[in-house]
């Protein structure tokens, strides 16, 4: 597991998560976080070979319910929210080139 | 000072059904004392004083018409992560400017049917994410009870406002500690539950696996009563546990003897660095407890050490899945870009504070492919051993007492720089979040410079009655919460 441990490259992983950093942030946010990650290592001394990860504190699996059809939000509601609406409809960007 | 906004939900409860006061009376005292003091502590983002006095109004007329509920006429704040229909819900943040929430969170449904007066929207760090409240892109809150320090957080805005009496009480949520934290950096009590115990419906998510929703108030009683509307499974949050709630509030007797309670002190949770102030109370609260029955034994919870490296990753894998929805498509902020990926990133690099960033980023690098096993299951595996050592203690001991956090409440912007030095303070609060137990945290003394300092009261899972117990026996056998602050 070590050789995954050569350090984050903070401005490729903020691309991934889609934000745009300046460089001062990028060259700041480099520094900090390389010392979060410095210190979490010390989950390494321990041996968690046989132990099972948990997700949730009180894991629930396979929650079902009747297939009944409910209120759903209104309609109007939800676009009076958006940022940009067309004829009842979200408005983005262009996708794809014609 | 009689004014009704210093009473406790229980104090005014009883005034409300004698006919003494009403509704309207208390919202006017609330509004009174948010205008006075509001300037200087920062606890409302929002406040709808029409709204607020006409609730109150209903609230008398329903009164009037032989109407019971539990929370009839009481006035709460609310922490802005909570979804209240019609209202905005910035969660602090830039990129939620212009929400409009179109539906009720499952607690503030329970809060309507309790009878309560929604009263406003109270500060806190930007999607829960800080321990001082102040990464919050749209207010500064300060301590109550010296303005020149922190409140604590995130909820610090629930816990002002609670301590400066302009509220009752409030409703706050709790990751890694936000809300017993800014309870004893503010002098009043403060409630997690165990998770699965409070429907999360609503409560915009940081780290769906250990928010939990909870009150804070200035008696243990009072978040006793507040706990019983809260509680119970919800068919909108598949974590919820089916499970009865217990009357937490009628429960609480006048009997504070703790005869045959078993309470353990965690040796690892007297950490370095540790105020010996903050030492000193809470070993007399200790001393105290003993003097109500209590047997004291020492416990140990090998692995505390871990919580704050395990619970960095867990939260903010969570959190970096969690906050892709604010995306500038569907609600909030939008910067454009000439295609939909500028537009993401431009949206977020805007709306995003510098700790939210941080923590999408990290969250983003140890879910990454080659990571994932190194960091976040690994992070995982310790939290089952975590969570295994508050089960063996559990067996030696019906509660754990232990301090909130290792320093009374420190000056604003004393932390602001070094982000891992703000995360270490949550070394006592995290494991618990972790284990998935209860916990609540209530005023055990003040500092020689007059700031309060919180006891810890931890629980095994769904052991709220146990943990309300201990905590309503010493606080009505000392003085502490009768203090108020002069601001």
């Amino acid at each position: 597991m070590t050789e995954a441990k050569e350090g984050m490259d903070v401005g490729y992983v903020a691309n991934l998560a889609r934000i745009e950093l300046t460089e001062e942030e990028t060259a700041l946010f480099q520094g900090q976080l390389d010392q979060v990650l410095h210190y979490v290592e010390q989950l390494d001394e321990l041996d968690v070979s046989e132990v099972e990860p948990t997700a949730h504190a009180f894991p629930v699996f396979n929650v079902f319910r009747k297939d009944e059809v409910g209120q759903s939000l209104d309609h109007a509601v939800i676009i009076a929210n958006a940022p940009a609406a067309t004829e009842g409809e979200i408005r983005v960007p262009k996708i794809i080139d014609q | 000072m009689s004014e009704l906004n210093n009473l406790t939900i229980a104090e005014l409860s009883e005034k409300l059904a004698a006919g003494e006061c009403t509704s309207v009376d208390i919202v006017n005292d609330v509004l009174a004392s948010i205008d006075s003091n509001d300037g200087k502590v920062g606890a409302y983002l929002t406040i709808d004083r029409a709204s607020a006095l006409e609730q109150a109004q209903e609230a008398d007329e329903a009164r009037a018409a032989g109407k019971k509920l539990p929370m009839l006429g009481i006035p709460i704040a609310i922490k802005d992560l909570l979804n209240v229909k019609g209202q905005p819900c910035t969660c602090s943040s830039k990129i939620l400017e212009g929400y409009v929430a179109p539906y009720d969170a499952t607690v503030i449904s329970k809060l309507r049917e309790a009878g309560a007066v929604l009263l406003g929207r109270v500060n806190m760090d930007e999607f829960a994410m800080g321990s001082s409240t102040e990464n919050a892109a749209l207010g500064k809150t300060s301590n109550p009870w010296n303005l020149a320090h922190v409140p604590g957080g995130s909820s610090g805005g629930s816990a002002a406002c609670v301590a400066a009496d302009e509220a009752i009480a409030s409703l706050g949520s709790d990751t890694g500690g936000s809300i017993r934290q800014p309870a004893a950096f503010c002098g009043c009590v403060g409630v997690k539950p165990t998770y699965g115990r409070v429907s999360r419906y609503g409560l915009t998510a940081f780290a769906s696996s250990l928010d939990q929703i909870g009150p804070l108030s200035k008696t243990v009683k009072d978040s006793a009563l507040l706990l019983e509307v809260l509680c119970g499974h919800d068919k909108m949050d598949s974590t919820s546990i089916e499970m009865e709630v217990p009357s937490f509030g009628k429960n609480l007797t006048n009997d504070h003897s703790l005869a045959g309670m078993k309470l353990g002190l965690p040796k690892e949770y007297f950490v370095e660095g540790m105020d010996p102030e903050v030492e000193k109370a809470v070993h007399d609260a200790v001393e105290h407890c003993k003097s109500l029955g209590a047997e004291v034994v020492e416990v140990s919870l090998p692995h505390s050490k871990y919580a704050i490296a395990v619970y960095y990753i867990i939260a903010t894998a969570e959190a970096s899945a969690n906050l892709a929805r604010f995306d500038g498509i569907r609600y909030g902020l939008r910067v454009d870009g000439k295609d939909p990926l500028e537009l993401y990133g431009k949206t977020r690099a805007a709306g995003f504070g510098p700790e939210v960033k941080r923590r999408i980023i990290l969250g983003t690098y140890v879910l990454s492919s080659g990571y994932y096993d190194a960091y976040y299951k690994r992070a995982q595996k310790v939290r089952t051993l975590i969570r295994n050592d508050f089960a063996e203690v559990f067996k030696q001991c019906d509660a754990i007492l232990a301090p909130v956090t290792p320093t009374p409440a420190y000056k604003l912007g004393e932390k602001t720089d070094d982000p891992l030095k703000m995360y270490l303070d949550d070394i006592l609060t995290t494991p618990v979040n972790l284990a998935g137990n209860c916990a609540l945290s209530l005023p055990c003394g003040f500092s020689a410079s007059g700031l309060p300092i919180g006891l810890q009261i931890i629980g095994d899972s769904f052991a709220e009655e146990t943990i309300l117990k201990v905590g309503h026996a010493y606080e009505q056998t000392t003085e502490w919460h009768k203090l108020k602050p002069k601001i």
